[in-house]
């Protein structure tokens, strides 16, 4: 089954656990300023938001860039860097619509969610299932059960 | 290692930045954080320096857990002497700063001397460097985030800084990161003004990389976390009620001091309350709290952020406070309600709003005014000397008094003495509720006699968070306790002391302590830092702080007759509530606790006492 990541803004606290461990995963430092998936906190609003890349089927990165260095993790779906190929000019980060590829001027070159090959680590630190891997196919499936369970209706005995 | 092993060394007066080695020898015994900036202070000032000269140094400290995964691991401290208590001062906050500082590739910063002008300090990594901020004096500690941000171009920024409060040297400012994270209590904020330091501004790129054995490190941080979420108040009273659970629960034992403590129930405590936060207003049909939130790193998310009423008196012509905002939490909903019997929750919004703006400490500016509405009161000052009707219980009065008092106006300038100095001034010393000249926090030693010993005891003076008894006497953690004696308690607050200066000084929060004890502690610390951190190590290097501590204060000219309560509470008896009829046994339990310290009668460490500590 196909996965994908699925964001709750509402559950959202700020901690931050989910920059800790996405910059541990992929540069062995606790590095947010590294982190392929971000935290905006709309303070006069009191609203906290992670973003992050959400892995479009046809992806705008992938297809803007000239070296083929974005490929598809057949096993995970993941729009993946291939750091050996990428040339860090930066076309991706202006073909994303939302951001979330980002470069890296000290290596010079770009990176995104990849998804952890299967087993992303900002869901498993998230102490508030703000941030979740599910279903591909289903993530509307809690927002689902949550309007059904107010259907509020009656439970007849057989 | 959890450190960096750097230190930016800062000189106010020659505007020099110069990194240097963290004394790892002083690490080993002393951590990080509280104790080991601590122990830099100790070393390196005159304990008789007048808090507010050039001489004192202020420093910024994180723990080796600051930065890192292990729940609550984004706290940092500023460690001075204060400019409220003249004892020394470890004022310790949360939100992001801390962390950033880590990342930035430092653990400490120490401010030395005064500069001729206003400057920040930037540092951008291995960078650091002090910027002319006359431009920025006189701002809000809003408006310096929001200005040094755009003018650096970068949001990602976290700033530390003063508002009115800390440049108009108010003794009890404090100073405020992340909006609404303070360093609060003792006037560190008045310190760092009196050095012209508007703000420090961190960028930090580098990640931290030195943890020892990360496998165990996310092993035991993991555990930990897992404690948190399955203990009730840790996971689940703090995330929806945040500290304000507290209120009614206080109120019902009787130890919720009121009119400057001349009660210990107050009648609209339920109007003041997490429930009241919870409930929808009549005017607007939403509720005050619009969500939690919590510091960086945190598992809990005790923190609150509400929306004051757009047509409340306060701010009805005021849009820019109508916004979602920090607060409000228990001691500031305590100070600025229970205390002056304000009963106006918007109100109290209010206040805690320009407290965090003007970056001034709400339990010692609400308590003043406790204080002076008593004196109003008894006829000694009369509303033409305050310059408005100064009754108990009105907020009108509140929300006046708390500009006044940043920005230095009228009376207000008076307020921002403190109330002991107030109070010793209008011939009235006994009515100021405070110890070393710290105002008390929300609890009354009469409804729970450990905190007459944990005040009058705690090295910087009046304060809950020196050893948070009401946990043991009030919510049975780790063990319940009887709220109404004496027995035992000087045993409680000894190791209540001494744990709590471990956590201060990891880096973690001290409200984990609601779920964790030192053993919780310890894994993350053991894989986190070299050398060995023992549970032994621990309790040692605990206990060694808090003597430290006691040394400088007694070097600065603090006595045994420093460590008492004001005569209202060995004096007068609870008048209502479970602890009707009694007063704090603090003479009682202060001999013993002396003795359990290995102190003498005198309160002054022995000899074998320091020897055993390496002191």
């Amino acid at each position: 089954m196909q996965k994908s990541l699925h964001i709750d803004p509402a559950k959202c606290t700020g901690c931050l656990q989910c920059e800790m461990a996405c910059s541990y995963e992929h540069t062995g430092t606790i590095n947010p300023a590294k982190s392929r998936i971000k935290v905006f906190n709309f303070e006069h609003e009191g609203r906290k938001v992670p973003y992050t890349c959400t892995q479009c089927a046809d992806a705008w990165c992938l297809n803007a860039c000239p070296v083929e260095a974005i490929v598809i993790d057949a096993a995970t779906g993941a729009k993946v860097v291939k750091e050996a190929t990428c040339v860090g000019c930066k076309v991706c980060t202006i073909a994303c619509p939302f951001g979330t590829v980002n470069y890296m001027a000290d290596v010079g070159k770009v990176q995104k969610c990849d998804l952890c090959a299967g087993d992303p680590k900002c869901v498993s630190a998230c102490p508030t299932a703000a941030i979740t891997y599910v279903d591909a196919d289903w993530t509307g499936l809690d927002r689902m059960r949550a309007w059904a369970a107010k259907a509020n209706t009656a439970a007849v005995a057989a | 290692m959890g450190w960096n092993r750097k230190v930016l060394r800062v000189n106010l007066a020659a505007g020099t930045c110069i990194p240097e080695p963290l004394n790892m020898a002083w690490a080993n015994d002393y951590l990080g954080s509280r104790g080991l900036a601590s122990k830099y202070l100790v070393e390196e000032i005159d304990p008789k320096v007048d808090p507010l000269s050039p001489d004192n140094k202020m420093i910024m400290a994180t723990g080796p857990l600051t930065g890192t995964m292990a729940s609550t691991g984004g706290r940092y401290t500023v460690v001075t002497k204060g400019a409220l208590t003249n004892a020394i001062a470890c004022s310790n906050s949360g939100g992001y700063f801390g962390a950033e500082m880590k990342f930035a590739g430092w653990d400490m910063i120490i401010f030395e001397g005064k500069s001729p002008k206003p400057v920040y300090l930037y540092v951008e990594n291995d960078k650091a460097e002090l910027r002319d901020a006359s431009h920025l004096w006189g701002k809000t500690c809003w408006e310096t985030e929001e200005t040094i941000k755009a003018s650096h171009q970068d949001p990602q920024i976290r700033v530390s800084s003063i508002g009115a409060a800390g440049e108009n040297q108010v003794l009890f400012a404090c100073i405020v990161n992340d909006l609404h994270r303070a360093a609060g209590r003792s006037g560190v904020g008045a310190v760092m003004g009196s050095k012209n330091l508007k703000a420090v501004a961190i960028r930090g790129t580098q990640g931290l990389s030195g943890i020892k054995d990360f496998p165990a490190f996310l092993q035991a941080t993991n555990a930990a976390k897992k404690v948190l979420a399955d203990n009730a108040v840790t996971g689940q009273g703090l995330p929806k009620y945040g500290t304000q659970v507290l209120m009614n629960v206080i109120n019902e034992i009787g130890a919720l001091p009121t009119r400057n403590h001349r009660d210990v129930q107050f009648e609209e405590a339920g109007k003041i309350s997490a429930e009241a936060m919870h409930e929808k207003r009549p005017t607007d049909g939403k509720p005050h709290l619009v969500t939690n939130a919590a510091c960086f790193g945190c598992t809990i998310a005790c923190g609150r952020i509400s929306k004051i009423d757009e047509t409340h008196f306060s701010v009805k012509n005021s849009p820019k406070y109508w916004g979602a905002s920090g607060g409000l939490e228990y001691e500031a909903a305590w100070a600025l309600g229970a205390a002056n019997g304000v009963g106006d929750l918007e109100a109290l919004q209010y206040a805690n709003l320009l407290c965090n703006e003007h970056g001034m400490d709400p339990i010692s500016f609400g308590a003043t005014v406790g204080a002076v509405m008593e004196l109003h009161d008894l006829g000694i000052l009369s509303k033409e000397q305050i310059g408005l009707d100064a009754k108990f219980g009105s907020a009108e009065a509140l929300c006046k008094l708390v500009e006044m008092t940043a920005q230095g106006e009228g009376f207000g300038k008076e307020i921002g003495m403190g109330s002991a100095r107030l109070c010793a001034k209008y011939g009235r010393p006994d009515l100021s509720m405070s110890v070393k000249g710290q105002e008390f926090p929300a609890y009354d030693s009469r409804g729970i006699q450990g905190m007459g010993l944990t005040y009058a005891t705690s090295n910087r003076g009046a304060c809950h968070l020196r050893s948070y008894t009401v946990a043991s006497e009030v919510l049975g953690i780790p063990v319940k306790t009887d709220p109404l004696t004496t027995e035992g308690k000087p045993e409680l607050v000894k190791a209540f002391q001494d744990a709590t200066s471990v956590f201060d000084s990891a880096g973690i929060c001290i409200f984990t302590s609601f779920a964790w004890t030192l053993t919780d502690v310890q894994p993350q610390v053991q894989a986190a830092c070299e050398g060995d951190w023992s549970m032994d190590k621990l309790n040692e290097v605990g206990e060694r702080i808090w003597n430290m501590e006691r040394q400088f204060n007694l070097a600065a000219g603090l006595t045994a007759k420093d460590d008492d309560l004001p005569p209202r509470l060995k004096t007068e008896p609870a008048k209502t509530g479970p602890a009707k009829g009694l007063v704090n046994g603090i003479d009682k339990m202060r001999p013993e606790y002396y003795k359990i310290r290995g102190w003498d009668a005198n309160g002054v460490p022995e000899k074998a006492t320091l020897e055993r500590l390496g002191l």
